[in-house]
């Protein structure tokens, strides 16, 4: 299969091991990685502060970049992009767009997803092949959970990665508090909803936080880094991509 | 005479400075202080974690929930399409029967109709049921300066009207309060109340019983809300647990119940679906122990002088807004409230309104509008959320409150003239809209690993992320951008060798339980 890998701009720029690994990983299991290299942001963080205009030309650009017919899939390793690509780029098409946006919009909308579901859904595997000999607690953020609905997928691929020794995370559907701006605009609530998550996550002694978002494992990570924890943080991707031949390292950082 | 209608104008919110609708400062401001209160963090964890788990016990046995949730959401979203046809039909009925019907166009005008009926019973005392449109017009406050005392029956209304509090919670108004606290109240303000009195909740409950017992057996008015009127017979319901609105609704001589437009159902049988959905999301019962409907007046039966005052407030405002109307549909059960992780943290006073909570983060920009003066409170309401989405799951009426959240804010941000939020956001929009531009961004971000700390952490940032670093680490920006992997030696050699193990698979595994 032609997947076309979407780096998501936090992901591109800030978090690129979990692109890499999700690249990687994706070609071990035989399909052909493009990177449409005119690709840059999706427009979420506009969106979700209020601002539809000006992300109308980052709609445009991400149908333009992903709308090609020889790209059957559209991957991103983020749940919360996939989502914003699946329900927000046509509100904004809708809204300030035209024609030509809102059914460029529409196609390639109906070939995007979420790491997860392209392997489970899509792709029909859950064995892709990893080892992660270590002890790991998985967060489902609320993107993948309740506008994705990528359910059990992520645990699955977790299940069968060989030697993980995977621990439920108490009160796992809650909220990490991270929610774009709403991390910085309402700081303090969003720490104080940060903290039941650490507690929760310092509770399975796990050596490794994982989840299928960059973004609140940013808020997870920088969390944990701060109170000097135990437990590190690692995109759902870098697990998947980790094997006995090329095993990942673990470092004693939490970021 | 002329025939020129003029230009539609938009319908009125709820009138700036009277009622509920509005707080005083910003939700950040105000979640600032109530966040620094463990004893109400602590109420409200352990509150809110007891009824999500009750809920979810008594929605999942339901075979049919999902389709309940439909079947409300449906029929609610009819009713507003043919709001003013059922409002004059339910009138119509209620008058056949014996009632009155009033119409206010806002909460001033709704209280001095209250105040008019009740200073024409002769009556200086007024006994109250338990109602979120009388708190959101503030009616208590306007009857004590006309002279007439309101006394709440609701068990929890009444600890909140003790205490001088406000409520902060839509079902359970005293929600931030523990039993040792209402104890303290009751000594301080019940008369007569026995000073060794406990925090057993049943000593609580007593004490109080013995102090309402008397008001209903004494006073001659009451004053309700309603959950739902019925626009085919005319028949007005509340939904309560303690019986004590029961009371109200029976024993006065005179009744008068206010209730927001948007309660009104079409169909008798529309009962059956909300109120299945109603008891089962708010306080996680099968069935509300009290169910009281009644129509117009019946002689020899209950209050023989019954009024019904219908209140816009911002209802028809809300109406008017494609996306916002669906704020509307909302029954009040509180499900919302009890899952949202920013209500549990920062406790409902600090949305400064009537309707905390998703909900109200949705409902009272639309009621009482988002930009009557400069920095109004009510503008911060819709970003006081992660966007989570736990209460579109929880809605019995399947209310999309975070599309609504995301739509109030575009709505803000189009209000706002050029701030300096908007033009970062024009700035990153143009950058990020031009690939050269972007990955020129990236290097700087990158070469900004030179402000990183020695253990590879960014130290405080400056406004407006300061609110970050308060709590959390950033990690230093990796050396190299995903793209610049990707075109670099390493990254096509990487790529190359995982192409070539890909391509020695024959098929992917194949999956069992598939
Ligand atoms: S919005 Fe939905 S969940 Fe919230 S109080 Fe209203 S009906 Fe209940």
């Amino acid at each position: 299969m032609r997947i076309g890998l979407f780096a998501t701009c936090l992901g591109d720029t800030l978090f690129p091991e979990a692109v890499k690994s999700t690249a990687v990983l994706l070609a071990r299991l035989g399909h052909d990685v493009v990177f449409p290299p005119g690709q840059t942001c999706c427009g979420q963080m506009h969106v979700n502060t209020g601002y539809q205009r000006e992300p109308v030309p980052l709609v445009r650009n991400f149908a333009e970049q992903f709308g090609d017919t020889s790209i059957d899939a559209v991957v991103m390793p983020s749940a919360s992009c996939a989502g914003s690509v699946r329900h927000q780029h046509e509100i904004v098409a809708e809204r300030y767009g035209d024609a030509a946006l809102r059914a460029g919009v529409a196609t390639v909308k109906a070939k995007t997803y979420e790491l997860s579901e392209l392997l489970v859904d899509v792709l029909g595997v859950t064995r892709v092949g990893a080892y992660f000999p270590h002890r790991v607690t998985y967060h489902p953020t609320c993107h993948s959970l309740r506008m994705l609905r990528v359910g059990d997928k992520p645990l699955r691929l977790l299940r069968a990665v060989e030697e993980i020794d995977l621990v439920e995370l108490p009160e796992a559907d809650a909220c990490c508090g991270f929610g774009g701006t709403f991390a910085l605009k309402n700081s303090e609530t969003s720490t104080a909803m940060l903290q039941d998550k650490m507690h929760h996550i310092s509770g399975t002694k796990a050596d490794v936080c994982t989840a299928g978002d960059s973004s609140c494992l940013m808020q997870i990570g920088g969390g944990l880094s701060r109170i000097r924890s135990g437990t590190r943080t690692l995109h759902l991707a870098q697990i998947l991509g980790s094997t006995r031949t090329a095993p990942y390292a673990l470092t004693e950082a939490a970021l | 005479m002329s025939t020129f209608l003029g230009m539609p104008t938009a319908p009125p919110r709820s009138p700036y400075g009277t009622g509920h609708l509005r707080g005083d400062r910003t939700f950040p401001e105000a979640a600032h202080d109530e966040l620094r209160n463990e004893q109400l963090r602590r109420n409200l964890g352990r509150a809110t974690r007891t009824i999500r788990t009750k809920r979810l016990d008594v929605t999942g046995e339901l075979p049919d929930w999902e389709q309940l949730r439909d079947a409300g959401s449906a029929i609610k979203t009819d009713t507003m399409n043919r709001l003013p046809e059922l409002l004059e039909q339910l009138e119509r009925k209620v008058t056949e029967r014996g009632g009155t019907v009033h119409w206010a166009r806002d909460g001033v005008e709704a209280n001095e109709i209250v105040t008019r009926l009740i200073r024409a019973t002769g009556s200086s005392d007024v006994i109250k049921v338990k109602s979120m449109a009388t708190q959101e017009i503030g009616l208590n406050e306007h009857l004590e300066a006309a002279g007439i005392t309101p006394y709440e029956t609701d068990l929890a209304e009444l600890i909140v009207q003790l205490a001088d509090d406000r409520p902060s919670h839509i079902l359970v108004p005293a929600i931030h309060r523990n039993r040792d606290e209402i104890r303290q109240i009751f000594l301080d303000e019940i008369p007569g109340v026995d000073p060794d009195l406990d925090n057993v909740p049943a000593r609580l409950a007593a004490a109080a019983r013995a102090y309402l017992r008397e008001k209903f057996m004494t006073t001659r008015v009451a004053v309700s809300g309603a959950n739902f009127g019925i626009a085919e017979t005319g028949t007005l319901t509340v939904v309560e647990s303690e019986g004590n609105g029961r009371m109200c609704l029976t024993l006065p001589d005179t009744l008068i119940t206010v209730m927001g437009i948007e309660k009104v159902l079409p169909r008798h049988q529309d009962l059956e679906v909300f109120l299945q959905l109603l008891p089962r999301s708010s306080t996680g019962e099968r069935m509300n122990p009290y169910t009281s409907m009644w129509t117009g007046v019946t002689p020899g039966d209950g209050p023989q002088d019954f009024h019904l005052v219908l209140l816009d407030n911002g209802r028809t405002a809300a109406l008017a807004d494609a996306i916002g109307r669906e704020a509307l549909n909302c029954i009040r059960c509180s499900a919302c409230l009890n899952v949202c992780p920013v209500y549990e943290r920062a406790g409902g006073h600090a949305y400064g309104s009537t309707y905390p909570g998703p909900i109200g983060a949705v409902l009272t920009p639309q009621l009482a509008g988002m930009h009557a003066a400069k920095n109004d409170p009510n503008s911060s309401l819709p970003y006081a959320s992660s966007l989570c989405g736990a209460c579109f799951d929880a809605c019995p009426v399947k209310i999309d409150i975070p599309s609504m959240l995301v739509e109030l804010r575009h709505q803000h941000t189009e209000q706002s003239g050029t701030t300096a939020e908007k033009l970062a956001m024009k700035a990153a929009a143009a950058v990020m809209s031009r690939p050269t531009l972007f990955t020129a961004a990236q290097k700087a971000a990158s070469l900004g690993r030179a402000v990183g700390g020695r253990d590879g952490t960014v130290p405080r940032l400056p406004a407006p992320f300061g609110g970050w670093s308060d709590s959390r680490d950033l990690a230093a920006p990796p050396k190299q951008s995903f793209r610049a992997w990707l075109s670099s030696a390493e990254g096509a050699e990487t790529m190359r060798a995982a192409a070539e193990e890909g391509a020695g698979r024959t098929a992917d595994t194949p999956e069992e339980d598939r």
